[in-house]
């Protein structure tokens, strides 16, 4: 009796421990889930205005390595960075800067960089004009005064990289019919994604925008081989020479121009 | 511990009001004066900790960063830089000699409102509300590692109390205060000792870094116990209390439980001096 009485005892002690495991477990895979898909959202949905600081390793990498501790906010002489709070749209703790607000003055000693524990901002990153934090375009070409065939070229003297990351090229002012054109344009090999352009364009709203890389570049479809380039790396022309065909003129019975007389 | 009394009153009237709140007092001013040092850089110019719990340079020169988020960090694939890793290890080895929930009781800025909310519990002997099992962190541990790993980014911190309020009070709170608020709710109305003795992941993590550590509080005299209960009404892991002041065919008197924070609250409510710090062996 009491034997069976011990066994009763102890099956419904350990029927109440897995019961209260499988309790836990769900409650906390539950939780789990919430916070995965919150997370996940968070690592997509940086808003477009909001930039990393240099060197930052792309997006999903760096929000794995970036452990939030602000060292490279500290380290920015600038006060360009800041932390996202937890009500930003930028996933919590995690330092970005807005170009408008506060451009990256590219400091050539790298203090975010060198500051930061985790390689985050990457240490190889040794040349800051190498940094890729975005990429300017010029967003608005109705309202930049350069295209109205105003001379501003505001934020192409402002640029870092004056006549290489943005360049002024003259075209033929079609309104005046009298006047030159210069319109910016901007090159992303060297393109820096400093958002200098951005923060010095006189509009109200700026017509030249920093954005990231990923949203401001288009994708050649892979198949696609630029024949000029081809023909540099090879050395010669890829097709062979054209077929040059003999020019046949019109046998004229009559003389081409008549003799006229009034 | 009578009806008309609270833990602590038979203390205070024997060894006097400030030996019986002595580490209580310390403990304050410990974990005050850590948010003091990282708050000194930013508000006085005067840099000794840059940046905050999670990873820091001390006087510019010496690395410390947090163990829990290099390894949310690690389970991600990624291998944080030298750097974080010296870091890490610095303060992983300090917890693993000092007791790794030291971190909780000295240093968490969350202990402070966690513990004024069980303050108020017993002083208005509120009832426990819903209890869960102590073992709910290490499932969060592994919940945290599991889901940092499927979503590639440190899951935990977009929502870690702990960080979120030190990293809030060092660089700008925004609406970060509303969660270590809505801790302290949850441990007051909800569940006693809720957050930090049941589901924070961050200090279950301490406590497993921190099973060998070397400085533990020991049940000397236990011999004088007077079975009161005032220690066991303050400890926040009352469970940690009895295989080292009752344990009998030899246990004790050391306190040898994980989870033990090491907050020395029962060395100053015992009226008859049973616990004191010590070394494990």
């Amino acid at each position: 009796m009491t034997e069976t009485k011990y066994h009763d005892g102890q099956s419904s002690e350990r029927r109440k421990f897995l019961l209260e495991t499988a309790r836990t477990a769900c409650g906390v895979a539950l939780f789990g889930l919430g916070l995965g898909l919150y997370g996940n959202k968070q690592a997509v949905a940086r808003p477009v205005y909001t930039m990393r600081p240099p060197g930052a390793l792309p997006d999903k990498k760096f929000l794995a390595a970036c452990i939030r501790c602000g060292q490279c906010v500290r380290a920015c002489p600038y006060k360009t960075l800041r932390l996202a709070k937890p009500e930003e749209e930028v996933a919590t703790g995690t330092p970005y800067f807005s170009a408008r607000q506060i451009p990256c003055e590219l400091c050539e000693k790298r203090p975010c960089i060198r500051a930061c524990p985790t390689g985050a901002l990457d240490p190889l990153l040794t040349d800051i004009y190498k940094a890729r934090m975005g990429l300017a375009v010029l967003i608005d070409r109705e309202n930049c005064l350069n295209f109205l065939g105003l001379r501003c070229d505001v934020c192409y003297r402002n640029c870092p990289l004056i006549d290489k990351a943005i360049t002024l090229n003259p075209l033929h002012n079609q309104r005046s019919g009298k006047h030159t054109l210069f319109l910016p344009e901007v090159h992303s090999k060297h393109c820096t994604g400093c958002g200098k352009c951005e923060k010095s364009c006189v509009l109200e709203k700026a017509a030249i925008k920093v954005v990231p890389l990923a949203l401001a570049q288009g994708e050649l479809g892979h198949h696609y081989r630029l024949g000029w380039e081809e023909k540099t790396k090879a050395g010669k022309s890829l097709i062979p020479e054209q077929l040059d065909l003999p020019d046949r003129m019109p046998e004229f019975t009559t003389p081409i121009t008549p003799e006229w007389k009034p | 511990m009578s009806k008309d009394t609270y833990a602590g009153t038979l203390a205070a009237a024997k060894k006097g009001w400030l030996s019986a709140h002595r580490y209580l007092l310390l403990r304050r001013a410990s974990q005050l004066s850590m948010l003091a040092l990282f708050l000194c850089g930013p508000l006085t110019g005067l840099w000794i900790f840059k940046g905050n719990l999670a990873a820091s340079r001390f006087l510019d020169t010496i690395p410390l960063s947090d163990p829990f988020i290099l390894l949310q960090s690690l389970a991600t694939g990624t291998i944080a830089g030298s750097t974080a890793l010296l870091g890490g290890a610095l303060i992983a080895t300090f917890y693993l000699l000092s007791g790794g929930r030291v971190y909780c009781a000295w240093v968490c800025p969350v202990n402070i409102l966690t513990d004024c909310a069980a303050w108020l519990r017993l002083r208005f002997r509120l009832r426990e509300g819903i209890s869960l099992n102590r073992n709910t962190r290490y499932w969060m541990i592994a919940m945290v590692l599991a889901v940092t790993a499927l979503t590639g980014s440190l899951a935990w911190e977009l929502i870690n109390p702990v960080t979120m309020l030190h990293r809030g009070l060092v660089f700008g709170l925004g609406l970060a205060w509303t969660i270590p608020l809505g801790i302290f709710a949850f441990d007051l109305l909800v569940s006693k000792r809720g957050w930090c003795g049941h589901l924070c992941p961050v200090g279950a993590f301490y406590s497993l870094l921190g099973r060998f550590s070397l400085l533990r509080v020991r049940a000397e005299r236990r011999e004088h116990c007077s079975n009161c209960l005032d220690c066991y009404a303050v400890c926040p892991e009352p469970q940690v209390i009895s295989p080292a002041l009752k344990g009998e065919n030899g246990r004790g008197p050391v306190i040898t439980g994980a989870n033990c924070t090491n907050c020395g609250r029962c060395i100053d409510i015992c009226a008859e001096r049973v616990f004191s710090f010590g070394r494990r062996f």
